[in-house]
């Protein structure tokens, strides 16, 4: 892992997205988008039928997070990644219709979304899952754009500054988890 | 015999629901600080670094420790000699309903698993496992459990033949599917004999353990050492990113079992190896 912190702005730039590389630590300021399982299961239906999306998705960073309820006078509660493994049966369709500039989530990907992650030149990456409440220290406004009855579900948009990550899978498809691993691996 | 109010019940539930989704184990804690100077993953020491931030951020009180407060598990250790003045059932749940109110807390539970999953918005039903003991105490162990790990379970059902190395075959490759999904360093709990569901529920028990405990026969005290070393050369790491320190600990509960049958049981917990206890 590249110990120097690299301070990026979201939604990413064709560059930003472009020149991250597997390895890289980043400090994300800027907007992300918070959408899950349901979300991304109503947004692909919605694709599917040919309907438009509630919110657009164009540029957006993808955040997979179900936060959990706010305290009142603070934005959020606890914030960490879930697993993003899950959303890869929507990821593919996601990238290729929405124009998304990144993911942020924990844990591996399926072939097929790093193979559309590369096609479109985006980077995968990935916050310390069970760190939430660290992270949520990161995170300034939570608002909710679409499919409020989902709860912690619903699609928002967060600011975020100096949000901590890590860069697992880059926009040519290298993978950090492999090169991490590989040092440390006996069996 | 004994009394005690089911509302004195309720209350010690939305207590532990609350303690254990805020405050960090004290013994998963230390393990932290210790394997912080072990680890040999640059990368893996700035991440127990983060998550000895993240516990004593959470300890504060305003943010949970992750985001998924879990599906809330009990087991229920019922003295005999006991008598509640209430429903016991109830005042469980109704524990849960205030403390995951009450605390913030996610509410991560759905109704009915295929059709409609509509979420109870309140983190109810809780997940009960009842013993009855001797004696005229009531004592409960909850830990809520995240879907990250929860999902990475396994359960084999070995024959006799399969032995010791079929054993730590089958928790090999529970760790390494669970990879940096169930957010590493994991605590790994196996199941070894009865039927079916006694060997998941003894890994559920082992997950729950103290992490600085060990099985009481030190033929498996052996065992969960051997498991352990195996899992931490897998390099997986803390996160998955690489690392000496795949997993805290590996405990072991056993039952007897069938002269045809070996099962085996992986639950697998996060770092975040989440439990707390009273005893009324």
């Amino acid at each position: 892992m590249n110990q120097e912190k690299i301070k990026i702005t979201a939604p990413f730039s064709k560059e930003t997205a472009q020149n991250l590389r597997a390895g890289d630590q980043v400090l994300i300021t800027g907007k992300i988008i918070a959408a899950r399982d349901a979300a991304h299961k109503r947004l692909t239906e919605t694709l599917a039928r040919g309907e438009k999306l509630p919110v657009s998705l164009e540029n957006a960073v993808i955040y997979y997070v179900g936060p959990t309820p706010a305290r009142p006078n603070l934005p959020i509660g606890s914030a960490g990644p879930t697993t993003s493994g899950r959303m890869d049966a929507y990821t593919p369709a996601i990238i290729e219709n929405c124009r998304i500039s990144g993911m942020i989530g924990k844990g591996y990907r399926s072939q097929a979304v790093v193979d559309a992650m590369v096609k479109a030149q985006i980077p995968y990456l990935v916050s310390i899952g069970g760190a939430g409440a660290l992270i949520a220290r990161s995170i300034k406004s939570y608002t909710v754009l679409a499919y409020e009855d989902l709860g912690p579900e619903a699609v928002a948009v967060m600011e975020v500054v100096d949000f901590p990550a890590i860069v697992a899978i880059d926009s040519r498809g290298s993978n950090f988890y492999e090169t991490g691993q590989a040092p440390y691996k006996e069996i | 015999m004994r009394e005690i109010q089911a509302e004195h019940i309720a209350e010690a539930v939305k207590n532990l629901c609350i303690q254990a989704c805020y405050h960090l184990p004290d013994d998963v804690y230390k393990a932290f600080v210790r394997l912080k100077e072990t680890e040999k993953s640059p990368s893996g020491k700035l991440i127990f670094e983060d998550l000895i931030k993240n516990a004593d951020i959470a300890r504060q009180g305003e943010f949970p420790l992750c985001q998924d407060t879990g599906m809330t598990v009990l087991f229920v250790e019922i003295g005999q000699d006991v008598h509640i003045n209430g429903s016991l059932e109830e005042a469980l749940h109704e524990g849960v309903r205030r403390g995951y109110t009450e605390g913030y807390l996610r509410k991560s539970v759905v109704a009915e698993p295929l059709f409609e999953r509509i979420n109870t918005k309140d983190n109810t039903p809780a997940f009960i496992h009842y013993k009855i003991t001797q004696g005229d105490r009531l004592t409960i162990r909850m830990a809520p459990k995240g879907a990250g790990s929860e999902n990475k379970s396994m359960l084999k059902m070995l024959v006799p033949a399969d032995g010791m190395e079929g054993v730590k075959k089958t928790v090999l490759e529970a760790v390494k599917l669970a990879g940096p999904n169930s957010c590493p360093p994991m605590v790994v709990g196996v199941g070894l004999g009865g039927t079916m569901e006694i060997a998941a529920l003894n890994a559920k028990k082992a997950c729950m353990r103290d992490v600085d405990s060990q099985n009481s026969d030190e033929r498996y005290a052996k065992l969960e050492q051997e498991l352990l070393e195996l899992v931490n050369k897998t390099g997986i790491g803390p996160q998955g990113l690489g690392g000496s320190n795949t997993a805290v600990k590996v405990h072991v509960e056993w039952s007897p079992t069938h002269i045809a049958c070996l099962p085996v049981a992986v639950n697998i917990n996060c770092h975040a190896a989440r439990h707390a206890e009273i005893t009324l």
